[in-house]
């Protein structure tokens, strides 16, 4: 035990020197989120009087910022840790997995210290996130954030080793890449990350809650909102320790398994 | 140091089973230097690559440095190092970096010493802050080795360790892989498709094609089993052409070690049965029979020839 959790800092420590070597990628990791709080979300701040946007609606747009900003922080997590498989490729056309799989290191810790590194990356992105959203005029209690950062990521954990798992059975980015939009799109729309599900007629509605990330966008929007208690948290929660689980054992397997 | 019996490996592909390994069986002693020799796709690789516990053979068994592959494959990593055919660095992480990170890994002790050592003995001690990706090819390739060596293992596996380097990166490597043996008396195990480095590193070679060891010898032994040596000479003197021909046939028939002379362009050609005897015995019996030589060229068969006589096929022409 005590040796998959020192080579999982040691593995862990590696990729965030990676990550930080560029620097410049972390910062841009982040833009696209950005620009839809920047040049999205006052538009919606608009047609923030239709249903769907909670108590307090139109005004000062409080509340749909309230709204908004939990999608956008779910969508940087599924793109961001999404996009995590792209280095593991490269480290396997360069060797170094191979490298690695050689020495006794922990199999585990090949896998866990990796996806450490992307929570820490994108939880600080997110919180990048939380700042501009606060510039732009979010309120939301101190409590019902950190849930919201904590579920985030939770989920970034999930998605990353989910994103292993997928760059580890194509190998190649001209196979990942398509695989990965794929998924991510239909996930990111059908999770009412830009408008919420509540504005969907009945059929979206019903497809949206057969997929993970609305319970989890749905959790953090109650939290910012200052449910924390309330039952849309404790089943974003829920779906959250679920799909971290499921994730990692996958995770675990693959990278146990001869030639992962 | 390797005993390996059966080891086979079979890929399932969509146009059905590959057996890229057909059952393998090896024996190397300590301190031994061995080398795997074949074309791409003989399984040379394959084969290091379940050695290395990287992939499980699909039949067979085998204990490396002591330890079962199948049972104790943990025991197996800590003992030995393996340099990949195309390394394992990544080119942004500085040189002393990698080095660093092999050394906890294997958790040695002494690290920031043995860090040192290495890179000073591999002459990479002035590119320590340089990033893997802004070396030379040969120094990329030193810096492999290195890695594979951090936790100084009984036992080392070199995947092509010099493919696609230039001549003289190449004889320096040689250097570094002999220094291994005479140093500490590291045991090395090399696949290779050039036959001169199997010739000048190994004290054995197993030939491999197709999946299955199909000779095995010193370098030596090997050639010889194929032919004898040829040894080329030129001979002169007084008189004309046709009667220093006459004069050195005459000398030559008595020579046991004369198994056949052919009269070619620029000289005469004998199959000889050991060169390295039948040269002074030629020389003598010329010596004696009047004839001058203008040039002596003594020729042995190589691991092409070898490999030819095995397989069939042309090692250049395999690949």
């Amino acid at each position: 035990m005590s040796q998959i959790v020192h080579d999982t800092f040691l593995i862990f420590q590696r990729c965030l020197r990676q990550t930080l070597r560029s620097k410049v990628a972390v910062v841009f990791g982040a833009v696209q989120p950005l620009l839809y709080l920047l040049l999205f979300g006052p538009l919606l701040m608009r047609v923030s009087g239709a249903q769907g946007f909670g108590a307090g609606s139109g005004g000062s747009g409080g509340a749909a910022w309230r709204v908004f900003v939990p999608g956008v922080l779910v969508q940087l997590v599924l793109f961001g840790a999404g996009f995590a498989g792209f280095g593991l490729i490269a480290d396997l056309r360069s060797g170094v997995v191979e490298r690695l799989r050689v020495t006794p290191v922990s199999r585990v810790a090949l896998l866990l210290g990796r996806v450490l590194r992307d929570a820490v990356v994108l939880g600080v992105q997110a919180v990048m996130l939380l700042a501009a959203g606060l510039a732009l005029g979010l309120r939301a209690p101190v409590a019902g954030i950190a849930v919201g950062l904590a579920l985030v990521t939770g989920l970034a954990v999930a998605i990353a080793a989910v994103s292993y798992v997928l760059a580890l059975a194509t190998r190649s980015e001209d196979a990942f890449a398509p695989l990965l939009s794929s998924v991510t799109l239909p996930l990111m729309l059908l999770a009412g990350i830009l408008l919420p599900m509540g504005m969907a007629p009945g059929w979206l509605d019903a497809v949206s809650r057969c997929t993970p990330l609305r319970y989890v966008v749905d959790a953090a929007r109650a939290a910012f909102a200052g449910d924390v208690a309330s039952a849309a948290v404790a089943e974003g929660a829920a779906v959250t320790a679920v799909l971290v689980a499921g994730s990692v054992a996958l995770g675990v397997r693959r990278f146990r398994r001869e030639n992962a | 140091m390797i005993e390996a019996s059966g080891l086979a490996r079979t890929f399932t592909t969509k146009r059905g089973d590959v057996e890229a390994v057909r059952g393998v069986d090896l024996d190397v002693a300590a301190g031994e230097i061995v080398g795997f020799l074949g074309p791409n796709g003989a399984g040379k690789s394959t084969t290091l690559r379940m050695l290395t516990t990287l992939l499980a053979p699909t039949a067979g068994r085998a204990r490396v440095a002591g330890h079962d592959l199948r049972g104790d494959p943990a025991g197996v990593r800590r003992r030995i190092g393996y340099v990949a055919q195309g390394g394992g660095t990544d080119p942004g992480v500085p040189v002393a970096e990698e080095l660093d990170l092999q050394a906890r890994l294997y958790g040695v002790a002494g690290r920031a010493g043995r860090v040192a050592g290495l890179l000073e003995r591999f002459g990479l001690t002035d590119l320590a802050g340089r990033p893997a990706g802004a070396l030379s090819g040969g120094q990329r390739r030193r810096l492999d080795l290195a890695l594979g060596l951090v936790h100084a293992p009984p036992l080392v596996f070199l995947d092509e360790p010099t493919a696609g380097l230039d001549p003289q990166s190449r004889s320096d490597l040689w250097e570094h892989v002999r220094g291994l043996r005479e140093r500490e008396g590291t045991t090395v195990f090399l696949t290779t498709h050039y036959l001169e480095e199997a010739d000048a590193l190994c004290d054995r070679v197993l030939i491999i094609d197709r999946g299955r060891i199909v000779a095995a010898g010193s370098p030596a032994e090997l050639k010889r089993r194929v032919a004898g040596d040829v040894l080329v000479l030129e001979p002169a003197g007084p008189g004309g052409p046709e009667a220093v021909l006459d004069k050195t046939r005459a000398a030559l028939a008595g020579l046991p070690q004369v198994r056949e002379a052919v009269v070619a362009a620029g000289g005469v050609r004998l199959s000889v049965e050991d060169g390295d005897r039948a040269v002074a015995a030629v020389v003598r019996a010329l010596d004696g029979a009047g004839v001058e030589l203008a040039s002596l060229r003594l020729s042995r068969p190589t691991l092409d020839d070898v490999f030819l006589t095995v397989t069939g096929r042309s090692l250049r022409d395999a690949a």
